[in-house]
């Protein structure tokens, strides 16, 4: 089966930027205050942040020596990676789906 | 006129080695055996979800104590080669019933031969999700993102 365009899951098809996505949509965070929440160093918590970033999900301003992290608050790249995630699982479920009702067919011909 | 900007519309693809037919009927009829049923707005957990074979039919999930959530209604009913049917869950993770406010799902269906079909959907009109703010307080305000947000983390729970 070919999931052509459905298998990347974009920018939130890593479990730990999900996680970080998800923590930053409770309340905003330092890059610290991650990392404790998180099974991973703060430096890869920094290169998570940085693609979140990236890809328009995550924005940060400074508060004295601090940086503080949020998402994106015009919230559309955030919804539309959220829906890239739902139709990435959803396609991939109906092309199971649709080979389990191939298998079936060819049974019942035989 | 709107100054909401547009958003680029969400593709995917994938390719099944079953007849159109088939492929149409599995996504439509059988729409409730494939859907992953951690993507659902309803308060209790989800029974079935159901498109009804129709234009203007209704899209919508049957949770376990038997209520019903509508997601959206049926625009195109062309069987075996296309679809288009109107996502009106906002980003409350609610159903909105305000049409101004629906998304668009196409979805198409070729047949590569007798027994292969490339299904390509398409997901637009997601700037009508986030029109009425109903976004913007979901994420600034904290209300509607927690739960969706559960429902993300359940998936991807699962997912390992």
């Amino acid at each position: 089966m070919d999931t052509n365009g459905v298998a990347g899951l974009g920018v939130l098809g890593d479990p730990s930027r999900r996680a970080i996505f998800e923590l930053l949509a409770r309340h905003p965070c330092t890059v610290g205050e991650l990392a404790q929440e998180l099974p991973i160093t703060r430096s890869a918590v920094s290169q998570h942040l940085r693609v979140l970033k990236d890809g328009g999900l995550v924005v940060s301003h400074a508060e004295g020596t601090r940086r503080i992290y949020r998402l994106n608050p015009d919230g559309v790249t955030a919804l539309r990676a959220y829906l890239d995630r739902v139709w990435a699982e959803a396609l991939t479920a109906f092309g199971k789906a649709a080979q389990a009702a191939s298998v079936d067919s060819e049974q019942e011909d035989v | 006129m709107s100054s909401t900007p547009t958003i680029p519309p969400l593709t995917g693809t994938v390719t099944v080695d079953v007849p159109v037919d088939q492929a149409f009927r599995v996504f439509t009829d059988a729409f409730g055996s494939w859907w992953p049923a951690e993507y659902h707005i309803g308060q209790a957990d989800m029974a079935t979800a159901t498109l009804e074979p129709r234009q203007g039919g209704r899209w919508y999930e049957k949770g376990v104590d038997g209520s019903e959530c509508d997601w959206g209604q049926v625009l195109a009913w062309e069987p075996p080669h296309r679809l288009v049917v109107t996502w009106q869950i906002n980003g409350h993770w609610q159903y909105d019933p305000d049409p101004t406010h629906a998304s668009e799902i196409e979805v198409r269906f070729s047949a590569d031969g007798p027994q292969q079909t490339t299904v390509s959907l398409e997901h637009r009109r997601l700037e009508r999700l986030v029109d009425g703010q109903a976004l913007r307080d979901g994420i600034t305000g904290g209300g509607g993102w927690p739960s969706l947000l559960e429902l993300f983390a359940k998936a991807a729970t699962n997912q390992t």
